[in-house]
């Protein structure tokens, strides 16, 4: 008998702790809302390392980057998952608009060149990750089409959202206006780049992953 | 459908495009995808009657990505959806759209899909729709 319970438990702890082990979480969002700075946050915090650079000019992240097995301890709660911090999706790229940031026509063109390639596959990760978290500029209209696009092909495909609005620390940034345009979804309000809000957002991502 | 307006200078041969819905219809995404950029690439406005479900939409910015790499002086597309609001509208209304969406499917939005050289901004009202041109 107690071989049997100790069989039974372990098959349903097992489980559970094996599910939580094999977590894909994709970092989705438009161009230049702070997805790397985020997942730079994350790892620098659990991991020590960072995932990528960042920059002003947009695309910046032009591949998915992956960084295996973060390992998340917060009030005794644990979560280990693979992050996937995927390329800002765009219905237009025109490399003019990275010459204004100083580049080269050249390094412009091949920057414009890698962004579609990188947009393409970060469309393609959608069928591969188990929960999305949306991040959108705060400061910027969260009514643009890119943004209810993802959202709708995360819907579609049955993939549970958490929506952070990012960059709570500019003047601009309107986190209630994200939740307007969002209501059916937990939305938080951070800046990456400052820290703010960092626990809510953890808070967040375990109920995110309780929602797989 | 095509309503074609000449526009003087740089809009010379600028026209938008009329999709019926029922010319969608019965195609599958990769031929709708197809249509429509095909419009775009001939620098035409078009005005779909309904909307792209989401793996159209996601499918038609993969395929305009493509275009981009590929295409000299393509550079996208601007997409915008106008949907009537019905927040504020009473249960009896609300029922009755979603009644006829289940059976006939989303005809009551309109989706607008541009050449991004041409269309500057799609700013979405739910009374107006703003076509920037740019």
């Amino acid at each position: 008998m107690f071989k049997l319970l100790k069989r039974f438990s372990a098959r349903i702890f097992g489980g559970l702790f094996k599910r939580r082990e094999n977590l894909r979480i994709g970092f989705y969002g438009p161009p230049n809302a702070g997805k790397t700075s985020l997942a730079n946050r994350i790892c620098k915090d659990w991991t020590g390392e960072e995932i990528g650079a960042v920059s002003a000019v947009p695309h910046e992240t032009r591949n998915v980057q992956v960084k295996e097995k973060v390992e998340i301890k917060y009030k005794g709660k644990v979560m280990t998952f693979k992050l996937i911090d995927t390329p800002g999706i765009a219905t237009k790229i025109d490399y003019e608009n990275f010459l204004r940031f100083g580049l080269k026509k050249k390094v412009a063109k091949q920057r414009a060149k890698e962004a579609t390639q990188g947009i393409i596959e970060a469309i393609k990760w959608l069928d591969d990750v188990d929960a999305v978290v949306v991040v959108i500029d705060a400061t910027e209209n969260p009514y643009s089409q890119v943004n209810i696009t993802i959202i709708g092909n995360l819907v579609a495909r049955k993939i549970p959202i958490l929506v952070v609005g990012n960059k709570i620390d500019l003047k601009k940034a309107d986190v209630k206006r994200i939740e307007g345009a969002f209501p059916e979804y937990e939305v938080v309000g951070i800046s990456a780049k400052d820290g703010l809000n960092m626990d809510e957002f953890y808070e967040a991502l375990f109920r995110l992953a309780r929602k797989i | 459908m095509s309503a074609e307006r000449n526009m003087p200078g740089k809009f010379k041969g600028l026209s938008l495009q009329v999709l019926p819905f029922s010319e969608m219809q019965g195609l599958t995404i990769a031929q709708r995808v197809k249509k429509i950029l095909n419009l775009v690439l001939g620098n035409k406005i078009v005005i779909l009657h309904g909307r792209l479900r989401p793996e159209e939409e996601a499918r038609l910015i993969e395929d305009t990505m493509a275009m981009v790499d590929h295409v000299k002086s393509f550079k996208g597309i601007e997409l915008a959806v106008i949907e009537p609001n019905l927040r504020n509208e009473g249960f009896f209304v609300r029922f009755k759209h979603n009644l006829a969406k289940k059976l006939v499917g989303d005809n009551s939005a309109l989706t607008v899909i541009g050449p991004a050289t041409v269309v500057k901004e799609i700013k979405r009202d739910p009374k107006k729709l703003e076509v920037m041109l740019g």
